[in-house]
């Protein structure tokens, strides 16, 4: 087993006097997949968001290879090796596709060319010149996730990127993740669609109203899964 | 035909290349404060004042340490952006996140300071400066005569603007500004350091005016009013070509100009107010502006 790589204890965030989060505990090791699972508002989102600095009222410890990232400034978290894709794909509209995806700055080395990317994702190749939001929903996940892979960051927070998509972009998807992981890529993937998550992810996290519910590995939710089903809603 | 609407052609030549001559400080001033308002959502009430900075700081240079005009031109644009970036960073920074009536206070109140200041030095009547030697004397075009000063500060100021559209538009630098313009937190989570980006921003954009100061120094006198005189227009120019849009704002810049030229032309008395009347009926029309996209703006 690999040591971990993210670790955070005690975490504590608020939007402005209401609390999101109540001390969540969790560990990512290098090179494995974990989802975060919960519904919708239970603060998965906020933790991704509790991570890049963007939530940036919050106490306890989040540690990236034993570096603190709660002291840093929002722009330094990217640069310690943190490749973050919002819920909403983050594309800029005042962006051409190829400027969107060589926005993010290199932070380390090791990432992924610009032709590894094309070959990789390619539908953004065709379109490079596009304005970033003249690409399909499917094609913005791609060019959202492809982005951070430029910059050698090796843990990657995924906000949902299955989110809204056809099912087999979400197959698509999947694979990409597989891939990723094959290449020694970090991944913390939030995500509402158990199925997915289930067949992909080396470990899951409950969240539940701020808090850690439950963690499970591959197995462990297989054999309990229509009770963690149950919970999610679905 | 020698003559237009009764007016000899001579004439409204003239008041075209003078309503252009306007029109290109307009653009270069107007280009600025888009930008500015674009990233920072700051309404830089300043900027007429670093114009006049820019003009004082070009007359300075020559009455006190003999510098010539080309010298200026680069030296002053330089030093009155530092002290911009210095006023973004010390004050102007602690009002982001408020309204922007905070930030429009702050440059209004700069304006009198740096205003106030100039008038206690140097007094409220105008001050010559000399066009260069290289820029004198004129060209008989036939229907026309241009002053060579003039049609350089056409040059110099489309110039400007040109450099500045392919800078914002066509370089790395330009996207991370695009960016950060859009979606500032986003932009700052990738590791793009925005705070810089603001600071740098703003900077170019009291250069940008300053430079224009310097080229207007010859031709307007240098006082310190010759800013507020100015900045009003600019911010109806602004307003009519869409907030934030920079080619807008270069466009309209330079039909207002000449729109201006041509009203003194042939209704004198309405040349002031030519503007604020298409503004207003541009917000009617249109009240994003000519050029303002929709969205978040």
């Amino acid at each position: 087993m690999s040591e971990a790589l993210l670790v955070i204890r005690d975490l504590c965030a608020w939007y402005g006097p209401s609390q999101a989060l109540h001390g969540i505990d969790l560990e990512v090791r290098s090179g494995e997949i974990v989802t975060l699972l919960g519904r919708n508002g239970a603060g998965k989102s906020t933790l991704l968001k509790c991570v890049m600095g963007i939530v940036s009222q919050r106490t306890g410890s989040i540690r990236l290879a034993g570096r603190d990232l709660l002291g840093l400034a929002p722009h330094e978290v990217g640069r310690a090796g943190v490749g973050y894709c919002p819920d909403d794909r983050g594309i800029y509209a005042s962006l051409s596709v190829r400027e969107n995806l060589l926005l993010p700055p290199v932070v380390a080395g090791g990432g992924m060319s610009e032709a590894e990317l094309m070959a990789l994702f390619p539908n953004l190749k065709a379109r490079a010149k596009s304005a970033g939001t003249q690409l399909s929903g499917g094609e913005q996940q791609m060019l959202a996730i492809a982005r951070i892979l430029r910059t050698g960051a090796r843990l990657l927070l995924l906000d949902e990127p299955t989110e809204g998509l056809a099912p087999v972009l979400v197959e698509r998807i999947g694979e990409v993740l597989v891939d990723l992981r094959r290449r020694g890529y970090t991944i913390v993937l939030v995500e509402q669609n158990v199925h997915f998550a289930a067949e992909l992810a080396d470990r899951h996290y409950l969240i539940e109203s701020g808090r850690v519910a439950g963690c499970f590995d591959s197995a462990a939710l297989a054999a309990d899964f229509n009770r963690v089903a149950a919970r999610l809603g679905v | 035909m020698n003559e237009i609407f009764g007016m000899p052609l001579s004439v409204i030549a003239g008041q075209t290349l003078l309503g252009l001559v306007n029109g290109c400080f307009y653009a270069v001033l107007s280009l600025g404060l888009a930008v500015i308002f674009g990233l920072l959502r700051i309404v830089n009430f300043a900027h007429g004042a670093f114009f006049m900075a820019g003009a004082f700081g070009a007359w300075m240079l020559h009455r006190y340490l003999g510098v010539g005009y080309w010298v200026a031109l680069v030296v002053v644009p330089v030093l009155v952006g530092a002290v911009g970036a210095g006023f973004e960073r010390s004050l102007l920074r602690k009002l982001r996140g408020l309204d922007p009536i905070y930030g429009l206070l702050l440059t209004f109140g700069l304006v009198l300071v740096l205003e106030g200041g100039f008038r206690l030095l140097f007094g409220s009547s105008g001050q010559p400066y000399p066009v260069p030697e290289s820029l004198r004397g004129s060209v008989q075009l036939g229907f026309m005569i241009l002053p060579i000063y003039r049609a350089w500060v056409i040059a110099a100021a489309l110039s400007c603007c040109l450099l500045s559209w392919w800078l914002i538009e066509r370089t790395p630098l330009g996207a991370k500004l695009r960016a950060a313009t859009e979606k500032t937190v986003l932009t700052q989570s990738f590791g793009i350091n925005v705070p810089l980006l603001l600071t740098l921003t703003y900077g170019v954009g009291i250069a940008l005016a300053a430079f224009a100061g310097v080229l207007a120094a010859p031709i307007l006198h240098v006082n310190p009013a010759m800013g507020s005189n100015l900045v009003i227009v600019v911010f109806a120019i602004v307003v009519i070509g869409g907030m934030g849009s920079m080619f807008g704002s270069i466009v309209t810049a330079l039909v207002i100009g000449v729109v201006e030229g041509w009203t003194r032309v042939f209704y004198s008395e309405a040349s002031s107010t030519v503007i604020f009347v298409l503004m207003a009926l541009v917000l009617l029309l249109r009240p994003k502006g000519l050029f303002g996209r929709e969205g978040p703006a």
